[in-house]
């Protein structure tokens, strides 16, 4: 088993291959949607593009019980954030991690960029839960569950999807 | 005549999906349990997370899944039973309300072109059915859109036949490859109108027991083999289990079409019922 740690660097994903199981701990930030929308119209704006450099997450969670970190959070179907990929991967957003197929127009900008695409596993959201040790609101808080959550994550499961061979 | 309060049906609503929506249905637990030994590599990484996910949901009673999805009621009501206290709509929507809110379950329903968030998951989808007697039966799921987007309506030409209907069938759970969640099961709804195909196919999906028909029952299990040779495996990641089942329903149609809808459900099935 692979066990990576953020911030995760070029050198750091030089080996990964397709379909390599790994463990990952460190910094992630969530991000789906309405927050990806938002990230875009900053940088349009002439802002410097938010998350870059950090490792991706697209996942929404469900409400944080009393005395609890986060709710389940597991991932959510990448190819809804295809349009974004290429913008993220030219704009130094190196790792996303999501489920399901993405686009070749996706998959490309991601190899081309040298970045890495990993897949978490669907359904699984309490697993991935446990696997949050701290998590607080980064951005977009009246977006609720689709806002940016940057999550602090402890041997999470995750497989290499995407990268160039 | 029976007569039946709308409190008691909130409660066992609010119940229902409290105890659903961090529990995966034992009995395709059980399927994937006994399939993985025989997975690989990433497809046995990615059932082995699926299982601990289920028991750990269970242990702390957390979402299965973060998408604790659109809440769906099937109500079966004989034409002897008789409501007090409110109206029957009302009461599914306020055990829906309070099973979301007290489960801490994501709200996921908003309006469809606006985007704005009801904040409570509701309105849940519900469906009537009168039949005789004094019967009342409801058929609850949580219905995740990461499947639901791959479900698929098919307004075949009759010259397709059994054999087009049945490619339609396993390519709508193929073509998905890992967006659904597999392995899937599959609701199949095979004739009378548009509507009334979408419907048998997601009702079926909660069917208890094998089908009473021999043709039908001899299709779902040639499609079951035909999705799990395709290779798709858990999650996508290739592998052996694809598919945890394909469960139909038929219905005569009109001699000019043939109708088949397919509801696509990802693995973390949230399936319940009750009577009162």
């Amino acid at each position: 088993m692979i066990k990576l740690t953020t911030p995760l660097t070029k050198e750091k994903i030089a080996s990964l291959k397709k379909g390599d199981a790994v463990l990952l701990s460190g910094t992630i930030f969530t991000a789906r949607d309405a927050a990806h929308k938002k990230m875009a119209e900053a940088f349009a704006s002439g802002k410097p593009l938010p998350l870059r450099g950090e490792v991706i997450y697209y996942a929404g969670p469900c409400p944080t019980k009393p005395g609890e970190i986060i709710g389940s959070v597991g991932p959510t179907t990448s190819y809804r954030m295809d349009a974004y990929a290429e913008l993220f991967a030219k704009n130094g957003c190196l790792a996303t991690i999501g489920k399901g197929k993405r686009s070749a127009e996706a998959q490309n900008a991601i190899k081309t960029n040298g970045g890495v695409h990993f897949e978490a596993i669907g359904g699984a959201g309490a697993y991935y839960k446990n696997c949050v040790k701290k998590a607080e609101t980064y951005l977009y808080p009246e977006l609720g569950a689709e806002a940016v959550y940057k999550l602090e994550v402890v041997d999470f499961p995750i497989i290499v999807g995407i990268i160039s061979d | 005549m029976k007569t039946i309060s709308v409190r008691t049906v909130t409660e066992k609503i609010r119940e229902a999906f409290l105890d659903k929506g961090v529990h995966i249905c034992e009995n395709y637990l059980k399927i994937m349990e006994n399939a993985l030994e025989k997975e690989e590599g990433a497809a046995r990484f990615a059932l082995d997370v699926m299982l601990k996910n289920a028991r750990v949901a269970e242990k702390t009673s957390s979402p299965v899944c973060q998408d604790t999805g659109m809440a769906v009621v099937f109500l079966t009501i004989g034409q002897d039973v008789r409501f007090t206290d409110g109206f029957i709509g009302n009461a599914v929507n306020e055990g829906v309300r309070q099973a979301y809110k007290d489960g801490y379950f994501r709200k996921s329903v908003l309006d469809p072109l606006t985007r704005k968030n009801t904040l409570d998951n509701t309105p849940a989808v519900i469906h009537y059915e009168i039949v005789e007697g004094e019967v009342f039966r409801a058929d609850i799921m949580l219905k995740g859109f990461g499947s639901e987007n791959m479900s698929r309506l098919y307004m075949l030409s009759p010259s397709e036949g059994k054999d087009g209907v049945e490619r339609v069938i396993a390519e709508t759970a193929i073509n998905a490859g890992g967006n659904p969640c597999p392995p899937v099961l599959l609701g199949v709804g095979i004739g009378g109108t548009m509507e009334k195909a979408c419907l048998m196919s997601k009702k079926v999906l909660m069917r208890d027991g094998d089908n009473p028909d021999q043709e039908l029952r001899d299709m779902e299990k040639k499609l079951t083999d035909v999705i799990n040779a395709s290779g798709t495996g858990p999650q996508g990641f290739g592998g052996k289990l694809s598919c945890l089942g394909v469960k139909i329903e038929k219905y005569p149609t009109h001699l000019a079409g043939l109708p088949v809808a397919v509801t696509v459900q990802c693995h973390a099935v949230r399936h319940a019922h009750f009577e009162l």
